[in-house]
């Protein structure tokens, strides 16, 4: 399963409830204002760096980019362009987009 | 102001509580501010929560093909826009410190906050 976040962690439930059904081996892409959760450092750095340990999570580089955070992305957080989104996408077995 | 209340500035505050690009509000509400200052009224900007990100150095949009415009709060200075306000508390939550940011800010606590939503005739929330 590939899962999409793109709510701030910050302002939205989106990414907690993510990571708590996301099942061990699944992805998780990060995406528009998702993307912020890749960031170190933060009050929600500890609960990704716990997730990176069962799941993989991916950023979309064009999101990280347009919001500053390229120097801000916390080690085990791949990126990943639009090519590699599609690629994500075609590689599991369904995509879910928590919204 | 020409008629009416002529020359009584009155203080607006534009409450920003969005990061950049999800979505439309802060861009619209940097588009309410130049617009505003034009009637050269007492302005002043907070940035709360995720509106902090609005404001951080090193955007770069050429992958989304939207328009960067973080380098328009340095212009706002040149409206006598000189009054930006940053939580602390929204800053510290997301790692950033006063020095990561495109523009000088005075960066206050909930309390002086509040102090200056007390003080404004007019706010307007984005």
């Amino acid at each position: 399963m590939l899962h999409t976040v793109n709510k701030s962690p910050f302002e939205h439930r989106a990414l907690e409830t993510c990571l708590k059904f996301a099942r061990q081996g699944s992805a998780v892409l990060l995406i528009e204002d998702g993307v912020y959760a890749a960031a170190k450092d933060t009050a929600v750095s500890r609960q990704v760096q716990e997730a990176l340990k069962t799941v993989s999570i991916y950023a979309l580089k064009p999101d990280v980019e347009a919001r500053g955070m390229q120097n801000r992305v916390m080690d085990g957080v791949r990126l990943v362009d639009y090519g590699g989104f599609v690629d994500l996408v075609a590689e599991h077995n369904a995509v879910q987009s928590w919204l | 102001m020409t008629e009416g209340n002529a020359g009584v500035a009155k203080k607006f505050l534009y409450v920003n509580r969005r990061a950049p690009y999800g979505s439309i509000y802060a861009l619209e509400s940097l588009e309410v501010v130049l617009i505003g200052a034009a009637f050269e009224q007492d302005v002043s900007l907070a940035f709360l929560g995720d509106g902090v990100y609005q404001l951080t150095k090193g955007q770069d949009t050429k992958g989304l093909e939207v328009k960067n415009f973080s380098p328009t709060f340095r212009a706002l200075e040149d409206y006598d826009v000189t009054k930006l306000y940053v939580e602390k508390e929204a800053l510290e939550a997301r790692g950033l410190r006063a020095a990561d940011l495109v523009v000088p800010v005075e960066v206050v606590g909930a309390e002086r906050m509040a102090e200056i939503m007390e003080a404004q005739d007019v706010i307007l929330s984005f």
